[in-house]
């Protein structure tokens, strides 16, 4: 890896969040939507402000927010405001910053998807690559089959059934929440267990959802790799089928998944949404979720930015170190 | 190329085993039998093939496409794989039979009593590992308790012994070249000093210089530490140089074993005549002899001789009978009619 190529590589992230930003600038402007007059529309009806206040009050936080400027104008102090890494203040949730909310609900979001995306590609993987090892036993190979029909079923679907028969007709685990209602979070294992219980039903829903697709492709990519000479030669070198397996077979067929893990990353947020908003779970993905039904445009653009900058340093990452693992890929 | 030189080929005559010497052979496979259960019916690719082999010997191997030359190779692996079957016969190395071996057996007994060298070199060895890695794992798998700084040793003598500088070690495969890639699989399999090493067409896919190159690294290798050599391919002229003894594969069946001078010079079995004035010659250039008709489909053999249809020695015996192998005079075995009366 040399110097210049890391340069480069750095130079195109830049361009990536810029590009990125610059549609997540625009696209919530489109909309006619006032995210102020809603807010405080919603407040003057149970609060009685006059029309005249209402107005008055809407065109000072406009003017606050810096919304009375030109657009152009605004999007250059937006351009400087990202480069601070300052989002502003939450039009929804003012006085709350962007910043603080995203610090808030981050750790559940990292906590569910993380585990979720690695237990999945880990499980799916294996499970793929047994799938298509000939000298596997039988029942073992068939295993992968049920993740492989579950495929089929949406997100949003296997979530809403998981509810229904293990949280509300079995009574197994909790319906949704982060945590027990009335319970305070503190640093105790009961607490920790309570938020667990919570947080393994929308797990399998995420798991579920995408084991079945590293198994399919997994199991692809095994069929081609044990044709290949260098396993066959392997077993003429006596070598154990258990070795083959891990060093031989396993090894060449993940690195395609490896490119898989990194595109699996940008589009999980995605699931995230949907699952944490049926769930009712605290993380980035049900805020982002809140925002746009607000059009609470900083929050928006706070949390897309951040997704876009996670996302893209993730694959920068894997790209770096993608060469570790196939030496054939000279960066090139 | 000229054959009528064979006299003075000097690799194969030195390392003859003098006549006089009982030498005990080192292989000796009888009755191999192997079929493969295809949808379209049971091919029978490998029929009662029987021969031995001394130490030091090298047999080529020769026929056509189809004829049961790598599935010879895999049986004797034990790696034939479904919908293949061994059937039967025995495969002796020094004095273990191959066949009797349970599984973890016949790993063991793989690569360091038989050696396989891949035909297709250029991927046979595993792109994301360094050679070293590719040749201690081998080494580790059957020497568990061998110290690291011993395998490595032992590694880097075989890169030697086959001319590669011992930095390849540490090199991955895609930085050489497939003339090294090929001796790189060529020290693998002579990692553990087997008693035989079965190339299966190692210079297929190899220019000239280097084919000649990677002989003559099997030959010094196969001097060093004795083994029996079993030398796949469709070459005549590099098996004409390089081996002891040809054995002559067709529609699965062994038709004809004997030593390389015999069987240029005499070759017994009507096939094999055909294959050798094939060759094109010095004596009368330009003019190409081939031989008429097709291989058989294993599926669909033909009656008695296999060979009958296309044989120019045809008799009425050979379109019902199926010839048995015979052994004649002087130690070699042709399977035809035509010698009915001898041996």
């Amino acid at each position: 890896m040399t110097l210049k190529l890391a340069i480069r590589r750095l130079l195109f992230l830049v361009l990536v969040i810029w590009a990125a930003s610059t549609i997540v600038f625009f696209i919530p402007r489109l909309s006619n939507r006032n995210a102020l007059r809603e807010r405080f529309g919603e407040l003057a009806r149970t609060g009685g402000f006059s029309p005249q206040d209402l107005e008055k009050i809407i065109a000072s936080m406009q003017q606050q927010f810096g919304l009375d400027q030109p657009l152009l104008h605004q999007y250059w102090t937006y351009l400087g405001n990202i480069v601070r890494m300052d989002f502003g203040y939450s039009l929804y949730r003012y006085p709350s910053t962007v910043s603080e909310l995203i610090a808030q609900s981050l750790p559940w979001t990292i906590g569910l998807l993380l585990v979720t995306t690695i237990l999945s590609f880990i499980i799916g993987n294996l499970l793929g690559a047994v799938a298509a090892w000939p000298r596997a036993p039988r029942w073992l190979r068939l295993t992968a089959t049920p993740f492989i029909l579950l495929t089929g079923v949406p997100p949003v679907i296997m979530a809403i059934l998981l509810i229904f028969f293990i949280g509300f007709r079995l009574k197994w685990l909790p319906l949704g929440g982060a945590y027990s209602v009335g319970i305070v979070p503190t640093w105790s294992w009961s607490f920790a267990l309570d938020m667990l219980k919570h947080q393994i039903l929308p797990a399998l829903a995420l798991i579920f959802g995408s084991v079945g697709g590293w198994v399919l492709s997994m199991r692809g990519m095994g069929i081609t790799i044990q044709g290949e000479d260098y396993v066959n030669f392997a077993e003429h070198k006596g070598l154990t089928g258990g070795r083959i397996f891990r060093d031989y077979y396993l090894r060449n067929a993940l690195l395609p998944q490896i490119t898989g893990l990194a595109l699996a990353l940008g589009t999980v947020i995605g699931s995230a949404i949907i699952v944490e908003g049926l769930f009712g779970l605290p993380g980035i993905g049900n805020m982002l979720n809140l925002a746009i039904r607000a059009n609470d445009f900083p929050t928006i653009y706070g949390i897309v930015l951040f997704i876009t900058i996670a996302v893209a340093l993730l694959m920068t990452l894997v790209e770096f170190i993608y060469p570790l693992l196939d030496p054939r890929i000279k960066n090139s | 190329m000229n054959y009528s030189n064979l006299s003075v080929a000097p690799t194969a005559r030195a390392a003859m085993p003098p006549l006089a010497a009982k030498v005990e052979p080192v292989l000796r496979v009888s009755g191999l039998e192997v079929t493969y259960y295809t949808d379209a019916g049971r091919a029978k690719a490998l029929d009662n093939v029987t021969f031995t082999l001394n130490p030091g010997e090298k047999l080529g191997m020769v026929g056509e496409s189809g004829s049961g030359k790598s599935t010879m190779a895999l049986a004797m692996m034990r790696m034939i794989k479904a919908p293949g079957r061994i059937e039967g016969g025995s495969v002796v190395v020094g004095d273990t039979d191959l066949m009797s071996l349970d599984a973890e057996g016949m790993r063991k007994a793989r690569l360091s009593k038989i050696a396989y060298i891949p035909q297709g070199a250029m991927n046979s060895l595993n792109p994301v590992m360094r050679i070293g890695a590719q040749m201690m794992d081998a080494v580790k798998s059957h020497l568990p308790r061998e110290s690291r700084a011993a395998i490595e040793a032992r590694c880097k003598r075989a890169l030697q012994s086959v001319d590669l500088d011992p930095g390849v070690f540490r090199m991955h495969p895609h930085e050489l070249s497939g003339g090294m890639k090929q001796r790189v699989c060529i020290a693998i399999g002579i990692l553990l000093d087997p008693q035989v090493i079965i190339a299966d067409e190692p210079t297929s896919a190899l220019d000239v210089v280097t084919q000649r190159q990677v002989m003559e690294t099997i030959d010094n290798v196969k001097n060093a530490i004795n083994a029996a050599v079993i030398l796949i391919g469709h070459d005549m002229g590099l098996m004409a140089q390089f081996v002891d003894k040809v054995a002559v594969m067709y529609a699965g069946r062994l038709v004809e074993f004997s030593t390389v001078r015999e069987m240029f010079t005499d070759p017994r079995h009507p096939y094999a005549r055909a294959l050798i004035d094939s060759l094109p010659n010095l004596d009368n250039k330009g003019v190409f002899q081939g031989i008429p008709g097709l291989a058989p489909s294993l599926l669909r053999l033909p009656s008695g001789c296999a060979f009958h249809p296309r044989c120019a020695s045809i008799m009425d015996s050979c379109r019902s009978v199926r010839p048995e192998p015979r052994v004649l005079a002087g130690g070699r075995s042709v399977t035809c009619h035509l010698y009915d009366g001898e041996g």
